[in-house]
C-alpha cells in the first residue's frame, strides 16, 4: 500500500521536477529574448539604415545612440539629408535566432574562411584531448586514490605533497609542457592531466575512507585478507561513489580544456572560438560555447542514467 | 515488590542441574585467560578490560551483559580478531587466535551486509573467500538461506529487505563458513520489539539444530536470560567479570517463561548487578542542566 502511494507520489514528483528543469533553461533564454527583441530594454546602439548626409555612415553600421543623435542634429543644422536607423544591441550580443542559425551553419556550411576548421572538426579534436587527458589522469589517479584511502601509511606519504601540488595552477605548467612535449596535442593533454589528477587522488581517497568500517570488518571475519580485501570489498563498495566522483571530475577536465588548447598551437574548439571572435562572428562564438555546455551536460546526463543501470543497489541515487 | 517470594537464582531444578553437568563435560571451545586491553586516548591511558577469565563449552549459549562502557563490544571484537588485546590469552580449541578468521563467525548490530551483492552472493562470499568454487558456494548458500527462511529473497539486494531479514542474511552469511563459535554483537539491538522476539526464537531454533557455539552480547536483560545457558556479567571502568550466572530457567525456552519464578529471580539478580545504587553521572552529563522556562499559558496544564 505504501509502495503504491510512493509510486504515484514519485510520478507527479517526477513530472514537476522535469517541468522545473526545463524552466531553469527557459528562464535565461527568456531574458536573452527580451533583451534581444524588445528594443526599449537595452539596445544602446543604433544600426544605420539610411546614411543620409553623414559622410562616414554606412548601411548596417553600428554607432552609439548619443553619436547618432549628435550627427542627426548636425545634419539638421546643416540642412543635409537626415540619417535613419533602428535601435540595436552591440555586436557581441547576437539575438537567439542568429545563434541558432550559426549552430546550423557551423555544422552544415563550409566556414567563411578557407583555412578555418568546421565546428564539428574543432569539437572532435577537443573531445579527443579531453578523452586522453581524463583517461591518463584516471589510470594514475583512481588507483592512487583508492590506495591512499585504504592504507593510512600510503595516504600520509602521498597526500601532503598532492595537497601542495593541487594549488599550483595547471596553466602555469604550459610553457614547461610545450618545452617537453612539443606544440601539438601533448602539452594540452598534459595540462588536463595536471588539472584533474591531483584533485582526483584526494577526492577518491576521501570517498574510499567513507566506506563503512564494519563492511571491511565483516569481510575480514569471513576470511578475506590483503589484496582480496581491496579488490573484493573496498573497490565494489565504493564503486557507485567513485563513479559519481569521476562524473564530477570529468566536468573539471572540461574547464581546463580552454586554457589547455591555448598552449602551443591553438587548436580545437578554442581555436574556433578565438578565430570566429577575431572576425567578429559572435553568433558562432556563442554557438561554440554553448555546444561545449551541451556536450558536457549531455555526457553527464547519459553517464548518470547509465550509472543507475550499473549500480542497482546504490541508495544515494534514490535521494535525487 | 515480591522479591521475598522469589527463589534464589542459584537454585536449579534437577533437570537444569543435569543439563549443566552435561554441558560441563563437553570440550572447551573458547577459553579466555586473564584478558586485558589498554589503549591510549587523548585523555591518557584507558583500561578497557582487565583480567577477563571465562570459557565456553561446545554448543553452549553464553550471553555477555553489562552497563554501557563495560567493554563488552571491545571483548567480542578482540575475540573476533578485529582488535588486539594487551595481556592474557584467547584460545580457540586450545590454540591462540591472531587476527580474524573463518573459525569465528561474527554478526554485527548494523548488519554490515555487502550492499552491492544480492542476498545469495552475500552468503556465498565467505566460502568463495576461502577457496571454494562458485557452484559449491552457491549450493551451501541456498541451504543456509533456506534455513533462515529467505530462499525466496536470494536475488534481492540487502536494501530491499527489512531489518529482521537483513539480520537473518547476516546470520546465514556467518554460519555458512561453519565457524566453531558464532560471535554476535547486540545483533537484535536495532530491531523493533516484535521482530526482535521473533529473531530470538529463531536463533534458538538454529542453535538447537546446528553444531554451533554462541557468544551473544546484549544490554537487554530479558534477552540474555531467555537465550543463555550462562550469562557473563561485566562491570565497567575497567571491564571486569563481575559474576557468571548459570541461568536456572529450564529448556526448551519459550516467551511464556518470562513470568516464571526462576526467570524473575535471575532478572532481579542481574538488575542488582548492573543497576546498583545510582552512580554519579560522568562529567559531561553533569554539565547538561536543562533550564526550563514556561512557554505556555500558566493555566494551560497538560498534567
Amino acid at each position: 500500500m505504501s509502495l503504491v502511494a510512493n509510486l504515484t507520489g514519485t510520478d507527479s514528483e517526477t513530472r514537476k521536477r522535469t517541468l522545473l528543469g526545463i524552466g531553469s533553461f527557459l528562464l535565461p533564454l527568456l531574458v536573452w529574448c527580451l533583451v534581444s527583441y524588445v528594443p526599449f530594454i537595452w539596445h544602446p546602439k543604433v544600426e544605420v539604415t539610411v546614411p543620409g548626409g553623414v559622410d562616414y555612415f554606412q548601411t548596417g553600421m553600428l554607432v552609439d545612440k548619443s553619436q547618432f543623435d549628435d550627427e542627426t542634429a548636425y545634419a539638421k543644422e546643416q540642412h543635409l539629408a537626415l540619417p535613419a536607423g533602428k535601435p540595436a544591441n552591440p555586436i557581441y550580443l547576437p539575438a537567439p535566432h542568429e545563434v541558432a542559425q550559426a549552430f546550423y551553419t557551423g555544422f552544415a556550411k563550409q566556414p567563411a574562411q578557407k583555412d578555418a576548421p568546421w565546428l564539428h572538426e574543432s569539437l572532435w579534436h577537443s573531445i579527443q584531448i579531453i578523452f586522453w587527458g581524463f583517461l591518463i589522469s584516471s589510470i594514475i589517479g583512481v588507483p592512487l586514490g583508492i590506495l591512499a584511502g585504504t592504507y593510512s601509511t600510503f595516504a600520509r606519504l602521498s597526500e601532503p605533497f598532492i595537497e601542495y601540488f593541487r594549488y599550483l595552477p595547471a596553466p602555469a605548467f604550459g610553457a614547461l609542457a610545450v618545452a617537453i612535449l612539443g606544440i601539438y596535442d601533448g602539452p594540452k593533454i598534459a595540462i588536463i592531466v595536471i588539472g584533474t589528477l591531483f584533485q582526483q587522488v584526494l577526492i577518491i581517497a576521501n570517498t574510499t575512507r567513507k566506506l563503512e568500517a564494519t563492511i571491511i570488518e565483516a569481510a575480514r571475519t569471513l576470511g578475506t585478507r590483503n589484496l582480496k580485501l581491496l579488490t573484493k570489498v573496498v573497490v565494489p563498495g565504493i564503486l557507485p561513489d567513485l563513479y559519481r566522483d569521476q562524473r564530477i571530475l570529468l566536468g573539471w577536465a572540461w574547464t581546463y580544456l580552454i586554457v589547455a588548447e591555448l598552449i602551443g598551437t591553438s587548436s580545437g574548439i578554442t581555436f574556433y572560438i578565438t578565430q570566429q571572435a577575431r572576425y567578429q562572428h559572435f553568433d558562432n562564438v556563442y554557438a561554440a560555447i554553448m555546444i561545449i555546455g551541451i556536450i558536457g551536460f549531455g555526457t553527464d546526463l547519459i553517464l548518470a542514467r547509465f550509472g543507475r543501470r550499473l549500480f542497482p543497489w546504490d541508495r544515494a541515487q534514490d535521494r535525487r | 515488590m515480591n522479591d521475598k517470594n522469589l527463589p534464589s537464582y542459584l537454585d536449579q531444578s534437577e533437570a537444569v542441574k543435569a543439563r549443566f553437568d552435561r554441558i560441563n563435560q563437553r570440550e572447551t571451545i573458547l577459553e579466555v585467560r586473564g584478558l586485558g586491553k589498554r589503549y591510549r586516548s587523548p585523555q591518557g591511558e584507558t583500561e578497557a578490560l582487565r583480567g577477563i577469565d571465562f570459557s565456553v563449552r561446545r554448543r553452549e549459549f553464553v550471553c555477555v551483559i553489562g552497563p554501557s562502557g563495560c567493554g563488552k563490544s571491545t571483548l567480542i571484537r578482540i575475540l573476533a580478531g578485529l582488535e588486539d588485546h594487551t595481556s592474557g590469552d584467547v584460545l580457540l580449541d586450545g590454540k591462540p587466535v591472531s587476527g580474524p578468521g573463518q573459525d569465528r563467525g561474527m554478526v554485527f548490530q548494523g548488519y554490515s551486509l555487502f550492499p552491492w551483492l544480492t542476498v545469495k552472493k552475500n552468503v556465498m562470499f565467505g566460502p568463495q573467500m576461502n577457496g571454494r568454487g562458485h557452484d559449491e558456494a552457491e549450493r551451501d548458500a541456498r541451504t543456509w538461506l533456506e534455513l533462515v527462511g529467505l530462499e525466496k529473497f536470494a536475488d534481492a539486494y540487502p536494501h530491499q529487505l527489512s531489518g529482521g531479514m537483513r539480520q537473518r542474511v547476516a546470520i546465514a552469511r556467518a554460519l555458512v563458513n561453519q565457524p566453531r563459535i558464532l560471535l554476535m554483537d547486540e545483533p537484535f539491538g536495532a530491531l523493533d520489539a516484535q521482530t526482535r522476539s521473533k529473531m530470538q526464537s529463531h536463533l534458538i531454533d538454529i542453535w538447537k539444530n546446528i553444531d554451533v557455539t554462541v557468544l551473544f552480547i546484549t544490554h537487554d536483560l530479558d534477552e540474555a536470560i531467555y537465550l543463555a545457558d550462562r550469562i557473563l556479567v561485566l562491570k565497567a571502568h575497567p571491564g571486569e567479570v563481575q559474576e557468571v550466572i548459570e541461568v536456572p530457567v529450564p529448556r526448551p525456552r519459550s516467551p511464556g517463561q518470562f513470568n516464571t519464578p526462576e526467570f524473575m529471580a535471575t532478572k532481579a539478580r542481574l538488575e542488582e548487578l548492573i543497576h546498583p545504587a545510582p552512580e554519579p553521572l560522568p562529567e559531561d552529563e553533569q554539565a547538561v542542566k536543562p533550564h526550563l522556562i514556561r512557554f505556555t499559558n500558566v493555566n494551560d496544564n497538560v498534567e
